[in-house]
């Protein structure tokens, strides 16, 4: 690394002197595997869309299929991650507060949705909630609801994917959360479920509006454990990234890019809340 | 209104906490608990808030077993060491917080507003209450903590280390602005601190433990004057031991009278507890303890003077006018004019020993021939 | 000093926090609700794996093209984890030991292929690769096959795991400073002895279960390398996709016994991961999103 010496010396306006070497060859190695992996490829897709012209891209957008595709990946992906957020908060608070047997493997298997591969699980969810698989029976015969092989069936598979982004943001805020400010919300008269209500929880709205707000992207975009548990059936349980596959095999490159862009200004949106939130709350309430 | 605490006992696996601790605060009083880490207190001070569940044991707020409300109804007014704030609120709705959670006798939020202002005042943040508590210092978030206590109008308060997080000027402002408070409020106020200091200046009683018990309780003037074990006199101010003889009523000191009352002590091997003002050179030729002078350093307008004395060379502590020149390796004579004697098995306060420094673990410093490039 | 208080003990008798029944109620929901949408999709994998009996079971996984999945998948992984370790290695010792403008927008950016749908990953290399792009015809010409081949595979799942690693080690090596490092400097060490002795040491269980995590997702992507494999059998076709195909052709317990691998692939990773946790905590990163 002795190369990259002399940049300590010119450090400059940009950066803060350190005495560490490594600088010069690590940033540079890092912006050009990203420009080159992420940067690029990602630059010709918005190239390509551009390319498109705004006719050709509305047609494309406001095509009754695509916008049913959208609407359900979007609207499956939204009704999945309130669940989440539901389930996730809960699931997390059982984890940090409760002591019982076996929480260490629970804890550990709330990573399944992140270790296991899409088809494994997008085979196994089919197998479950099909008509005669065991859950696709019950929820069936108790409530009258078929699952497997409709638009319900998407929203099962995108919890199953998702619950992990809410119960992991929420854990380590919930962990740090002071137990002194629950001991004085108690001596000041408040009984539990107004400290949970008015202390805990609204100590703890960002990251769970971060968790929402990753479940809600990863449902957006998922793929693999949605197509089989959905029949893929036009305008009922067809999600948008299966479009795009459709649209790539018709060799439709300009439908196939139009629908990923959308796509993708979405998520890159959402990105963009999930950063204010997290600069909004560092700054109000002095926490990371 | 009084609190009294009888036979608490609490254990944390298997070290005892507290250990059959009594304690009574008066009406109106301002005590303090004082103690190094680990005594206890602030178990202590959590049990009373009913934050704890003691083993054994029971605590009367006016003759009625605190046990039988539930923490939000006992009106304890609690102040953490960090503050606890409530990160989201405001400063007036972290204030208003207490008043609003009430279910009997809810105040109208007009009457929260002026309660709200009047504390703000009282604790002179008045202007402030629109901030969050990221947005104020350590010593106002503090302030902001206590007048949250006392907006519900408690029956005691109780202060855990209230100002242990802020820096030397600060708490020395605060203490006393805390002092005016209580004698404007009349709050009976227990509070938690390891501030020797800070006790003695504060507080109307001050009650040390050490260990999970409580070794005195009494005015700082008697806490200072006649401290009632070893622990408290080594635990307060500056001290030197040294083992002298007790008999036929008399302390000596190889061989060598001195002159002290040692009480009821039996016969044998006992303690004497020193502080530097106890200890004075000779300066007339007259009769005295030799010995030999260690170091001396300078402390405001006298000169702190270390000198091993006795057979078994003991380091004992004493003042001596600055003027008066002292050298190292000089011997002097000094006469013991104060002190009090112990029995050889009760324990003092040991200072806790700076352990050795591995702050960091270079583990990499192991690695052979690692400067040798 | 303070008073050194005892958080896990102060908790063993609660005097305030929710009462029996709530707990009870909480912890039931918590657990029925886990069991039935994460350990019964589990479960399923096995049970139908050996549905049919073990002999099916190993005629599955004996099958030439499960092999030839199985050997695809391991290059695959075999290729982009090395690539994704550097690149993590180096981001992390940029971002985490300097200060510079842009650190953020640049943590952003590592991001992004988590802000990415895998089929428009795959997409995204499809047109740039494609017959009908700019460099189709110009790699065409050369001979060099990039979509509907191994590169493309490598390339799209490179992308995907690409944040994984470098995500782990940053928040790690932010949290320890650079204070040790700056020792070792200072005592004349040179960069790369500071890092393999000094740094290094001190992330190796996060790097570890970074690189675990990496590996898993390498070894499972599905979406992206859908699109640009091509379902070619025997040749690009890598674990995942092999199951597709054959629960597609309706072969659902051999589809299973395929991917009880990748399932036990991904039950060793946690529990690796668990086993890390508990005895190096400190040693990881406390928060993670992935």
């Amino acid at each position: 690394m002795s190369a990259s010496a002399p940049d300590g010396a010119r450090a400059s306006r940009w950066r803060r002197r350190s005495v560490l070497p490594g600088f010069g060859l690590s940033l540079g190695y890092t912006i050009a595997y990203l420009s080159l992996v992420v940067l690029i490829p990602l630059a010709g897709l918005g190239i390509r869309s551009a390319t498109l012209g705004w006719n050709e891209f509305w047609a494309i957008a406001f095509d009754p299929r695509v916008t049913s595709a959208l609407e359900l990946s979007f609207g499956a992906a939204m009704v999945a991650a309130i669940i989440n957020t539901i389930f996730g908060v809960l699931v997390a608070w059982v984890l940090v507060r409760y002591k019982f047997p076996g929480r260490r493997w629970l804890d550990a298997a709330v990573d399944l949705p992140f270790a296991l591969p899409t088809a494994v699980a997008g085979i196994a969810l089919a197998t479950l909630y099909a008509p005669n698989g065991p859950f696709g029976i019950a929820l069936e015969s108790l409530f009258g609801v078929k699952v497997g092989f409709t638009s319900f069936g998407v929203t099962m598979a995108l919890i199953f994917v998702g619950l992990p982004f809410v119960v992991r943001t929420v854990q380590p805020v919930l962990e740090e959360i002071d137990r002194e400010t629950e001991e004085v919300s108690a001596t000041l008269g408040a009984g539990r479920w107004r400290t949970v209500t008015r202390v805990i929880l609204p100590g703890m709205l960002p990251a769970i509006l971060t968790g929402f707000a990753l479940s809600f992207a990863r449902g957006v975009g998922e793929y693999g454990s949605v197509i089989f548990i959905a029949s893929n059936l036009p305008y009922v349980s067809e999600i948008a990234p299966l479009l795009i596959v459709i649209k790539l095999e018709e060799h439709n490159y300009a439908g196939a890019t139009a629908i990923a862009t959308i796509m993708l200004v979405i998520s890159f949106a959402m990105l963009f809340v999930i950063n204010l939130l997290q600069a909004w709350s560092r700054k109000w309430f002095g926490h990371e | 209104m009084q609190v009294r605490a009888e036979n608490i006992s609490k254990n944390y696996a298997s070290m005892a906490a507290l250990d059959d601790v009594s304690l009574t605060v008066q009406s109106g009083e301002l005590v303090a608990l004082l103690g190094p880490s680990g005594s206890g207190k602030t178990t202590l001070l959590r049990t009373i808030a009913g934050l704890e569940t003691p083993d054994s044991g029971v605590v009367y707020f006016n003759d009625r077993d605190a046990a039988e409300s539930r923490i939000q109804d006992r009106g304890v007014g609690f102040v953490f060491q960090h503050y606890a704030l409530f990160k989201h609120m405001r400063v007036m709705d972290n204030i208003a917080f207490g008043l609003r959670a009430r279910r009997k006798n809810k105040p109208k939020e007009a009457d929260i507003k002026n309660k709200v202002m009047e504390l703000l005042d009282l604790v002179q943040l008045s202007g402030l209450e629109k901030r969050f508590p990221s947005q104020l210092s350590g010593g106002q978030r503090q302030r902001v903590a206590l007048a949250r206590a006392l907006a519900i109008e408690p029956s005691v308060l109780l202060l855990d280390e209230p100002f242990g997080a802020l820096d030397a000027r600060v708490r020395k402002d605060l203490r006393r602005w805390l002092r005016e408070i209580h004698e404007r409020t009349g709050h009976t106020t227990l509070f938690v601190t390891h501030d020797q200091e800070e006790a003695l200046e504060l507080a109307d009683r001050v009650v040390v433990m050490s260990k999970g018990k409580i070794e005195q309780s009494a005015t700082p003037d008697e806490i200072y004057d006649t401290p009632a074990t070893p622990f408290v006199f080594s635990f307060i101010g500056e001290s030197s031991v040294i083992p002298v003889v007790v008999g036929n009523g008399r302390a000596t000191l190889d061989e060598r009278l001195i002159d002290l009352q040692v009480g009821n002590l039996p016969d044998g091997p006992a303690q004497l507890f020193l502080r530097p003002e106890d200890v004075a050179m000779v300066t007339d030729g007259g009769p005295g303890i030799p010995g030999l002078v260690v170091s001396t350093r300078r402390i405001g307008g006298n000169r702190r003077v270390t000198m091993e004395c006795g057979l078994a060379r003991h380091r004992i502590e004493f003042d001596a006018p600055a003027e008066v020149p002292i050298a190292n390796s000089q011997r002097l004579q000094v006469r013991i004019i104060g002190g009090r004697v112990y029995g050889a098995g009760e324990e003092g306060y040991e200072t806790e020993k700076l352990a050795a420094s591995a702050t960091s673990d270079f583990k990499w410093a192991k690695a052979e021939g690692w400067l040798d490039r | 000093m303070s008073e050194v208080k005892a958080p896990a003990a102060r908790r063993q008798k609660q005097a305030i926090g929710e009462g029996p029944l709530t707990r009870a109620a909480l912890l039931g929901v918590a657990l029925v609700f886990l069991g039935l949408m994460l350990i019964a999709p589990l479960l399923v994998v096995f049970v139908e794996a050996f549905s049919r009996g073990f002999g099916v079971y190993i005629d599955a996984l004996a099958m030439p093209d499960t092999m030839s999945a199985l050997q695809l998948t391991l290059l695959v992984a075999a290729i982009a984890v090395p690539a994704n370790l550097v690149f993590g290695v180096a981001a992390a010792w940029a971002i985490a030991k300097f200060d510079f403008k842009g650190k953020s927008f640049l943590l952003t950016l590592i991001d992004l292929p988590f802000a990415v749908s895998p089929v428009v990953s795959g997409l995204v290399f499809v047109l740039l690769f494609g017959a009908n792009s700019a460099l189709g015809p110009v790699l065409d010409d050369m001979g060099i096959k990039i979509l509907f081949a191994v590169p493309g595979i490598v390339i799209a799942t490179i992308f995907i795991t690409f944040p994984f690693i470098a995500r782990e080690l940053i928040p790690l090596m932010q949290q320890q400073g650079s204070s040790e490092e700056e020792a070792a400097v200072s005592l004349g060490a040179g960069g790369w002895r500071t890092f393999f002795l000094v740094t290094l040491p001190n992330v190796k269980w996060g790097l570890l279960y970074g690189v675990l995590l990496c590996n898993a997702r390498a070894m499972g992507e599905f979406g992206a390398v859908s699109v640009v494999s091509g379902h070619i059998r025997g040749m690009t076709n890598t674990l995942p996709l092999h199951i597709e195909i054959l629960y597609n052709d309706n072969k659902a317990a051999a589809a299973f016994a395929v991917a009880s691998l990748l399932a036990m692939l991904a039950l060793i990773t946690l529990a690796v991961k668990t086993l890390l946790e508990a005895r190096f905590a400190g040693s990881l990163a406390a928060q993670r999103r992935h």
